[in-house]
């Protein structure tokens, strides 16, 4: 399983290239259940990294391009009024949006309207859509990965607190490292290698590894450290609030997928550490506006393990 | 009654709980029931009873009248038995009498509460009484019943099993046990026993008399009592040596032997031979001045606070209340009173005329003969030897006024008074100085604890006979009669037939010598530890560890009590914190990773062991071989919960021993 898991990394990293971390990362978020957003300016290979993971993974994909006149139902689907053509009968059928698909790439999530983006939020979270009264499923494994301009840009609502916690990570892509720049530009056409890659993991051994993640133990001295951490980010003063109970649930899923990752049965303060910035940055919002909230590092630097 | 069973009759007391108390408060005050007036045990235990049966009746109490009248009749009961209602026996009368008065007016938990410190304070009572080892044991086992009732009363609701209410009442108890200890050991202590009174001394003891007459060595045979128990520094003397100096009578008047000798005072003339022995007594209080050695004492070496008479006896300066212990030195072999002065030959020569005239004319008789003073004593002695006479306890009444010479001549059987007093009179009618010594001779040896216990039954008395050149000499007539009292001890002295009572027959069985030893060594040590620990051995003890006068005293209490209440403390934190076993892991990570120390690698705080590790073995690669298996067993066991891998990882930590560089 884990020689899969890492097959799967080492395929990934043929196609994005220099970012192992994130790549790793998204990949735990993945094993989590978790939806990922990852914040970052166009063209840093947001959506070759959609692409590549449900491709080695072998999962259906759609993406979507978010725009300010989106609705929700361009994402969830709609029913419309036809006529079969066999019986001849009229009936109201669903057309399912493009969010009925395993890997669901949300480009550009903040440039549409406040009402859509919690049509996707709210799916994301359900993992079903409830449209004209009909619940329905969607397919597991779900795995939304939205991209969002920092909000700097002109045109856009920035994602709410309270959405931003749906996430279970926020990733910054970055700029490629020089070397992998120039491999970059030397070498051929990411996508033309997407094409060609084959996956490495059946849908079914990705539920079979996400299953296991909850297995992963974390023993009462982990937790302590846990509790530690969000402790000292409810007590920080550059912060107006802290960690969330459901973010410390989130952190702790985090962290025991990254130990997964790793060929560990048990969780280890360096992975909750890993996967803190990940998971905890994007849920920590700053006492003052005008200064920024302290980052993830500096309260790790801060809590001693116990 | 209509529901015989009824449940919670008052909200205050369970009538389970009320039975308990009563029978608590027995229990309590059982030891003191021997020590009342008949009249006192009768009402108390009638109190008891009643209250048990009015519990079970609802009755209703008595009105304040009646335990008004109750109150004044005990009283004045008290005060008829005794004639005070004050002091040891009056008072402790008079507070048991008034603790089962309480029991008419449990109207209200707080009498409830009273009844209970009463009988913690009824508890310590006791000790006025008795402190031995099985009367603390048996008061512990008051205040663990004491308690129960303590929690019982303060529980809400059914009665707790008795099972519960013991088992938290012996854990209270336990757990001031200690703060007893440092209490005991750290209080500033005053001169004078622990729980001693002064009217205490009254009380009669059995023992050596300051005078002899004959029967009255023969009575103190038959106690058991112990008189003193001696260890001595390397190997014991001979049993036939171990004669302990007590009451030297020089005056007869026919009958009775009183020591009317020279003044205490002067000098004791002795010239020390040979090498010494060297002993510690710990003497039972027997309310006179009198100190027990061996002949002859090192007169260089006295106890403090005693002297030496110019018979040779130790004395202490005032009446030994108290058990007390002392150290004193003697020499078996010495030289007494080389010159005699007159006014000595005169006291030590002296008879009543007209008594025991049989006894001076058979003196009288081998003085014509020509003997010389030791042939005289050989001859006396060979009498007892070669005639017909017997060494037992109960020899014939001597009524008559002539003792001496009834037994010389008529009755032949005696005991050592007898013999000693007869040997003595013979000496002085010959003109020889003689003089009848009194104490104790032997002692059995302790098989457990190695000394030697003296008993009032090994009382005895014996002579000294003063020869030219050679001083006074001990001359033990019974020895000739019965040799084994000398050599060996009583029993094996006595006839087969003249068994002695059951408790001094202590070669009967091996179990049992072995036993009693053992329960003697308990009591020696219990009496030379706990009940000696007076201001001398306090301050001995103490001072040892540094803690000299009452500053030190008083701060060695403070903190040994702020200690011990923090150390109670910190326990019980930790009973309350969870006990995890990953604890013991990080405990020995740490362990193993403070040796790194010393080369400046220290796990920083928010440091992750895995990337510690990373980073030592980055700097010494050569450590990597042995970090890591400790690195991987650690992580097993403090976050896997692996917990089979706690030996393991003991074994690393242990074995991880990094080279300095």
């Amino acid at each position: 399983m884990n020689l899969d898991l890492h097959r799967t990394l080492d395929a990934l990293g043929t196609i994005v290239l220099g970012k192992e971390r994130q790549l790793k990362l998204a990949l735990t978020c993945l094993l989590a259940r978790g939806h990922l957003l990852i914040e970052d300016v166009p063209g840093v290979g947001k959506t070759t990294l959609a692409l590549a993971l449900s491709k080695v993974l072998g999962l259906s994909f759609q993406r979507v391009q978010f725009t300010s006149d989106l609705l929700p139902a361009d994402i969830l689907g709609v029913s419309v009024f036809e006529r079969d053509a066999a019986s001849g009968n009229s009936s109201f059928r669903f057309h399912p949006g493009p969010i009925f698909s395993q890997v669901v790439l949300a480009d550009e999530v903040n440039r549409a309207s406040p009402k859509t983006q919690s049509a996707l939020l709210e799916a994301m979270e359900e993992r079903q859509v409830s449209v004209e009264g009909a619940t329905r499923p969607l397919p597991d494994p779900f795995f939304v990965l939205a991209t969002q301009n920092p909000a700097d840009q002109i045109g856009v609502f920035p994602l709410p607190e309270s959405q931003m916690d749906r996430f279970l990570m926020r990733l910054s892509m970055g700029f490629p490292p020089r070397a992998a720049e120039r491999a970059l530009l030397l070498e051929q056409d990411r996508r033309t290698l997407l094409q060609e890659l084959q996956p490495t993991l059946t849908p079914a051994q990705l539920r079979e590894a996400q299953a296991l993640v909850g297995k992963v133990v974390t023993t009462p001295a982990l937790v302590d450290y846990l509790l530690a951490l969000i402790e000292a980010t409810r007590r920080h003063p550059g912060l107006k609030q802290g960690l969330s109970p459901r973010a410390g649930l989130a952190l702790r899923r985090a962290a025991q997928a990254w130990a997964l990752l790793e060929g560990r049965s048990g969780v280890i303060p360096e992975d909750v550490q890993a996967v803190f910035a990940a998971a905890a940055g994007h849920r920590l919002i700053a006492a003052e506006r005008e200064r920024a909230a302290p980052t993830a590092e500096a309260i790790l630097e801060a809590v001693a393990i116990p | 009654m209509s529901s015989p069973i009824k449940a919670a009759v008052s909200s205050y007391l369970h009538v389970a709980t009320l039975l308990r108390l009563l029978a608590v408060l027995v229990f309590v005050l059982a030891p003191h029931m021997a020590r009342l007036p008949v009249w006192e045990t009768v009402a108390v235990l009638a109190v008891i009873a009643w209250r048990a049966w009015a519990a079970q009746r609802h009755f209703t109490m008595p009105s304040k009248w009646i335990r008004g009248a109750l109150a004044l009749a005990a009283f004045a009961a008290v005060y008829i038995s005794y004639g005070r209602i004050n002091g040891q026996h009056a008072g402790v009368a008079l507070l048991v009498v008034m603790a089962a008065l309480k029991l008419t007016e449990m109207d209200q938990r707080r009498d409830v509460m009273v009844m209970v410190f009463l009988m913690y304070f009824v508890c310590s009572t006791h000790f006025l009484f008795s402190q031995e080892l099985w009367t603390l044991v048996y008061l512990l086992l008051a205040a663990v019943a004491v308690t129960t009732v303590l929690i019982e009363s303060n529980h809400a609701g059914e009665p707790l099993p008795l099972k519960v209410t013991l088992g938290r009442g012996g854990r209270l108890v336990a757990q001031a046990l200690p703060l007893m200890l440092l209490m005991f050991i750290l209080f500033p202590r005053v001169p004078g026993p622990l729980w001693g009174l002064p009217s205490d001394a009254g009380a009669s003891r059995s023992g050596l008399s300051d005078r002899m007459a004959p029967g009255d060595i023969a009575a103190l045979i038959l106690s058991d009592e112990l008189a003193f128990r001696v260890d001595f520094d390397g190997d014991a003397p001979p049993q036939n040596q171990l004669y302990w100096r007590g009451p030297v009578f020089w005056d007869f008047d026919g009958r009775e032997w009183s020591e009317g000798g020279p003044v205490y005072t002067a000098p004791y003339p002795v010239q020390l031979q040979g090498a010494p022995v060297r002993y510690e007594v710990t003497l039972e209080p027997n309310r006179t001045t009198w100190l027990f050695a061996l002949d002859a004492i090192d007169q260089s070496q006295l106890p403090p606070d005693s002297l030496v008479t110019v018979d040779g006896r130790l004395l202490a300066n005032k009446s030994i209340r108290e058990r007390i212990a002392y150290r004193a030195v003697s020499h078996p072999r010495y030289l007494a009173a080389p010159e005699l002065s007159d006014q000595h030959r005169r006291m030590a020569t002296r008879l009543p005329g007209n008594r025991n005239p049989q006894a001076v004319a058979l003196a009288q008789r081998w003085r014509a003969e020509g003997m010389n003073d030791a042939a005289l004593m050989q001859t006396a002695l060979q009498m007892f030897r070669d005639q017909q006479f017997f060494y037992t306890l109960n020899p014939p009444i001597l009524e008559g006024g002539n003792p001496v010479d009834e037994f010389l001549f008529t009755t032949k059987k005696g005991f050592c008074e007898h013999y000693s007093s007869a040997f003595t009179t013979l000496m002085r009618a010959a003109g020889i100085p003689a003089r009848v010594v009194t104490g104790y001779q032997g002692g059995a040896r302790n098989v457990i604890g190695g000394y030697y216990t003296v008993r009032q039954s090994d009382a005895h008395a014996w002579s000294e006979v003063w020869l030219r050149d050679k001083g006074w000499v001990r001359v033990d007539p019974t020895g000739a009669v019965a040799p084994n009292r000398v050599e060996l001890n009583l029993q094996s002295a006595l006839g087969a037939d003249e068994a002695l009572p059951f408790a001094f027959r202590r070669s009967s069985s091996q179990l049992f010598t072995q036993l009693e030893a053992r329960w003697d060594w308990v009591n020696a040590e219990w009496n030379r530890w706990v009940l000696a620990y007076g201001p001398e051995l306090q301050k001995e003890f103490l001072g040892r560890f540094g803690i000299e006068g009452w500053r030190d005293l008083m701060l060695a209490l403070i903190v040994a009590l702020s200690a011990a209440t923090g150390l109670f403390g910190l326990i019980a934190l930790r009973r309350a914190m969870p006990v995890r076993i990953e604890d013991d892991a990080l405990r020995l990570w740490r362990q193993a990773t403070a040796r790194l120390a010393g080369d400046g690698l220290i796990q920083r705080p928010h440091e992750g062991p895995q990337v510690f590790v990373a980073r030592v073995i980055e700097q010494r690669p050569e450590l990597a071989a042995t970090l890591q298996p400790l690195l991987a067993s650690y992580l097993a066991m403090r976050y896997v919960g692996d917990t089979s891998a706690i030996a393991k990882l003991q074994q690393q930590s242990r074995g991880f021993k990094p080279r300095k560089v």
